[in-house]
């Protein structure tokens, strides 16, 4: 479901997004300790009609709200890492997409095989069917195989746009002249979407992106029939 | 490594990671790939069989335009 208006991440696709979900559920949870508690604290003293006029300082109290803080942090510092270091991880990809963005539109390109090339525009608000989701449907969608490491390249041939699509937790600009490297595995089949992500002119937020992701059996069942035209 | 769609199909296979271009910016594996293509075909001739792993990875790699371009530049010397 990539039309979703509730203030959240949609779900996860893949396992990487899984762990970027669990982190900022954890952060989340910390961040809203931490404002619940202070306050608290702050509408007590606010409402309060006690004074002290003796009060100079308190060494104790000052170090005890020093460490406290340091220890949350940590908290959140330690996930954190572990999350940039998996998700720099090395693996070895099964499958390349180069995705280049155009003004205005996706051009896709599967060449492991065969040379399989074609453009996804969006499809007319016309050209829709009651079901489908306005803005956010193309022609031709990408199809990707699901349980499989992906490698997606990305360029531009204009202008910068960025290539993304939250369910798999990827985003990455298409800068012209040059390849981003983008990688991920989808863990379940399904239709996930995304739009471009860089301001590129007059219909920037009219060249949505889809990825189909299927077995891998249809994916190459998709790519025999696609490589005979 | 080729695939021929006549007689089997084709096996999910690709340009493997390549530790000289372990970071996100993978243009120069691109691009590199595609000169020691030619080179190695200049060196040791068309025929040679092992030059192919760099023809699979600049086509797995590059985008079709760029490879055209460079073909052309090739071409005009």
């Amino acid at each position: 479901n990539g039309n979703m208006k509730s203030p959240n991440l949609q779900d996860a696709a893949s396992p990487l997004m899984e762990q970027l979900i669990f982190f900022h559920d954890h952060a989340m949870l910390v961040l809203i300790l931490i404002t619940t508690l202070v306050g608290f604290m702050l509408s007590s003293l606010l409402f309060n009609s006690l004074t002290n006029r003796i009060l100079l300082e308190h060494q104790t109290i000052e170090t005890i709200w020093t460490i406290l803080p340091a220890i949350i942090l940590i908290f959140i510092a330690l996930p954190s890492l572990r999350l940039l270091y998996l998700l720099d991880e090395v693996n070895n990809p099964s499958v390349t997409l180069k995705a280049i963005g155009r003004q205005w539109y996706w051009s896709y390109e599967y060449s492991d095989f065969t040379q399989i090339s074609f453009d996804s525009y969006m499809a007319s608000s016309q050209d829709i069917s009651e079901s489908e989701f306005r803005l956010l449907e193309v022609d031709n969608r990408s199809i990707l195989p699901m349980n499989t490491q992906i490698r997606a390249l990305i360029s531009a041939g204009d202008v910068i746009h960025s290539w993304t699509v939250p369910a798999l937790g990827v985003k990455a600009s298409t800068v012209p002249g040059r390849l981003n490297q983008i990688k991920f595995q989808i863990n379940r089949p399904g239709l996930f979407y995304g739009q471009c992500s860089e301001v590129c002119g007059a219909n920037h937020s009219f060249m949505p992106i889809v990825v189909e992701s299927t077995s891998i059996k249809s994916f190459l069942n998709w790519i025999s029939f696609n490589s005979d035209n | 490594m080729s695939v021929s769609i006549m007689d089997s199909e084709p096996k999910l296979e690709t340009a493997p990671f390549d530790p000289r271009f372990p970071n996100q910016n993978q243009t120069r594996y691109c691009y590199q790939s595609f000169v020691d293509y030619h080179r190695c075909q200049k060196i040791k001739g068309e025929d040679y069989e092992p030059c192919e792993y760099f023809k699979k990875v600049f086509s797995s790699v590059c985008p079709g335009d760029w490879v055209e371009k460079w073909g052309e530049q090739l071409e005009n010397g």
